[in-house]
């Protein structure tokens, strides 16, 4: 950098504060709510900040760490996240089966989520409770911290069935919109014809449609289903309105025009030379899409699929209204939670599943920070 | 490529969108003109209750429903009434009485009205502000060292991933009641502060909680941007003697253009259907939007019934806003497009 670029002090000064006033403002309102849901309600909600993070009320009743605790504790998470990031892709690597990277990756984090929720909440505590009791003053509780919430949330509340179905509906998301939305995507960005553009600019127009309106179009339908399918199906006609699997259905169609937008201008990057190659030698376009074009575009569909995953967990107004109690996803759950959040114990379980619905979405950003960050720019660069 | 491959290429997914988006679009432009209603009787009902000698019987008639015997549903018929339901929806006689009157808050009465309003405003307002603040983050980032900036980008990333309904959630519970930002703030101005009583402090939440969630995908739009600004044509504007301001005004903001004009047509499209906080601050009694509104049609009032002609009356309405919105920037693409075919 020359003399003339180099920039003074005091407007280095005022830019890192800036940004570190950003940092704050971007974590603070997340960080916040996961202090919250570990502690009693009378502390979750006190009007000191201190003793929000200390929580003498929640260490009162008996559920505290130790200085002792939070040392062994942190300790033993920096090594955990180190392996995760040396030990375990090496391991997922070595164990699926070629072609399946993906699927031996989801199985990879899936089977370490686990053993970290076990090792955390099962193990260390029992260890800690017994080395508290010979280690003097460490040992004594200096930090309020129960786990009481989530025991409530996940165990009497059943909140592990919505998440089952927020997986179900998640994946099937994916997946679908995915090998829908691929194939159009390298058609579309393949043809220069006006038909292709006409195509794109209506899929803009339908991403730009409000949710609310094409779910006002599907309600009547969908309650209606069985007496409407019965001429053509029989006994055997579903009700949509309820259905996972019809949920899935409506939200790849959401999804559709984003992808394909965004698989396009990933499959433009491509060289046209390569699948012209394999033509040349003899391939139809078809195989040339499956022998030559289906093994370099990974980077882009994993972008593409960690979006239509963020539209198929975050969703609430789809999943609302399509969708009936039992059968519920997270996010609408938690609306469930405050239509009776009348205690100040209802609040914080409702806080607890909150931060239960973000973890994943936290973890996800961990992993795939890189790939979402050029999925944002992939869009926007190539317009 | 050939139309036929092509064809077969994109057809499953445009078969999707016919099914799922096209075709309820038709359905529900059907819908706005009908409506459908339980097929009522009138039958006489005598009811008797015990009393001295005789029992006191009284007859009166009754308007119940008419309940189908072999499905066990109640009958419903179906009628076109026009414009009704948009008249249900927009209340016009209201509106123009109010005007008459010259009582022009009295429109945002209506509900209809007031999402119009609340709904057009968020996206004015925040507009300017996320592309403001986004391009102040990337510079900042731009102008950090360079180990710093992968923590930034990873933290700045949060707001902009999490569940919407639960980003508004975890802002309203430090301001809800005594929360902890409530409390601080009235320690400091020494009054009694509730940020939920009243639309317009609700409002300025929203505002932030919009800014604060879309913010982050305008900084890595602009950040990705300026590590392509031309050099020579920065060190030529220095040469110039051109100000710090000025190269920001005259070089790198030209050069960002294509992408400002991106985000804002994002904006503008996602803005438009704001909703999910107005589920995460619980604020329907104060500030509503356009889409909460359809969404309030949709949802099962005490009786069980969904006013599906007026959901959909409010859903065409809302839909010709998003049209009216594009059509510039839409205009805009096809020019291009023509002239980028010559």
């Amino acid at each position: 950098m020359s003399k003339a670029t180099a920039q003074p002090l005091s407007l280095k000064l005022a830019s890192g504060a800036f940004l570190a006033f950003w940092c704050l403002i971007a974590a603070f309102p997340i960080a916040w709510i996961a202090v919250m849901s570990v502690k009693s309600p009378r502390d979750a909600f006190d009007a000191s900040a201190w003793n929000v993070i200390t929580g003498p009320a929640t260490r009162a009743a008996g559920n505290g760490l130790s200085f002792l605790d939070i040392l062994l504790g942190l300790i033993v998470l920096y090594f955990a996240i180190r392996w995760a990031f040396t030990k375990l892709p090496r391991l997922v690597e070595q164990f699926s089966p070629p072609g399946f990277i993906v699927l031996g990756w989801l199985v990879g984090a899936a089977v370490y989520g686990l053993l970290f929720v076990l090792i955390f909440f099962g193990a260390l505590p029992v260890i800690f409770g017994a080395l508290n009791s010979i280690a003097g003053p460490l040992g004594t509780p200096i930090l309020g911290l129960t786990t009481e919430h989530y025991v409530a949330v996940w165990g009497e509340n059943q909140f592990y069935r919505n998440f089952m179905n927020s997986m179900i509906v998640t994946a099937g998301v994916v997946t679908v919109s995915l090998t829908v939305g691929t194939l159009a995507g390298y058609g579309l960005a393949r043809s220069g014809s006006n038909l292709a553009f006409w195509l794109l600019i209506i899929a803009l127009v339908f991403r730009a449609l409000p949710h609310s309106v094409l779910v006002a179009g599907y309600l009547p339908w969908f309650i209606n289903s069985a007496e409407i399918l019965r001429p053509i199906l029989g006994d055997l006609a579903p009700t949509l309105y309820g259905q996972p699997l019809a949920i899935i259905a409506v939200l790849v169609a959401i999804n559709q025009p984003f992808t394909i937008w965004m698989l396009r201008s990933f499959f433009q990057n491509i060289p046209a030379e390569l699948d012209e190659a394999a033509r040349v030698d003899g391939c139809s376009h078809f195989q040339a899409f499956r022998r030559v074009i289906m093994p370099v575009m990974w980077p882009g569909v994993i972008t593409t699929g960690l979006f239509s995953f963020l539209l198929g967990y975050n969703d609430f107004l789809v999943t609302a209204l399509l969708l009936d109690a039992q059968n519920q996803t997270m996010v609408p759950a938690i609306a469930g939670y405050f239509n009776r959040e009348t205690t100040t114990t209802d609040q914080v379980e409702a806080v607890a599943a909150a931060v239960s619905i973000t973890a994943p979405l936290f973890l996800l950003v961990m992993v795939f920070q890189r790939q979402i960050v050029s999925g944002l720019t992939a869009g926007a660069v190539k317009g | 490529m050939k139309f036929k491959t092509f064809f077969w290429f994109v057809a499953p997914s445009v078969f999707m969108m016919l099914l799922f988006i096209a075709a309820p679009l038709i359905s529900v432009f059907i819908q706005s003109f009908q409506i459908t209603q339980p097929v009522m009787q009138q039958i006489e009902v005598e009811t008797c209750t015990p009393g001295f000698l005789t029992q006191t019987c009284v007859t009166e008639t009754k308007t119940v429903p008419v309940i189908n015997e072999e499905t066990g549903r109640t009958e419903t018929t179906t009628a076109w009434v026009g414009f009704q339901s948009y008249q249900n929806v927009l209340q016009m006689d209201k509106f123009w009485s109010a005007i008459g009157s010259g009582n022009w808050g009295e429109i945002l009465q209506i509900d209809f009205w007031k999402a119009l309003r609340f709904t057009l405003m968020f996206t004015l307002v925040t507009l300017p502000l996320v592309i403001g603040v986004g391009l102040m983050i990337a510079l900042a980032v731009n102008n950090a060292a360079k180990s710093l900036r992968g923590p930034v980008i990873f933290v700045s990333l949060l707001p902009f991933i999490i569940t919407p309904v639960i980003g508004s959630l975890s802002i309203y519970w430090l301001f809800v009641g005594d929360g902890i930002l409530t409390a601080t703030l009235e320690r400091w101005t020494g009054q009694d502060i509730a940020m939920f009583a009243q639309a317009w402090t609700i409002e300025l939440l929203m505002y932030f909680y919009r800014v604060w969630h879309v913010a982050p995908f305008a900084f890595v739009i602009f950040y990705a941007g300026l590590q392509t600004v031309n050099m020579d044509t920065l060190e030529s504007a220095i040469i110039d003697g051109a100000s710090r301001f000025e190269r920001l005004r005259y070089v790198i903001v030209p050069h960002l253009m294509p992408l400002i004009i991106f985000i804002a047509l994002i904006h503008l499209m996602d803005c438009y259907r704001v909703f999910d906080e107005i589920i995460g601050f619980r604020s329907q009694a104060h500030v509503i939007s356009l889409q909460w509104l359809t969404f309030d049609f949709l949802t099962p009032d005490d009786a069980g019934n969904r006013a599906i002609s007026r959901a959909a009356a409010s859903a065409m309405l809302t839909m010709v806003g998003i049209v009216i919105l594009l059509i510039l920037p839409l205009r805009r693409t096809w020019r291009d497009h023509k002239g980028g075919a010559h």
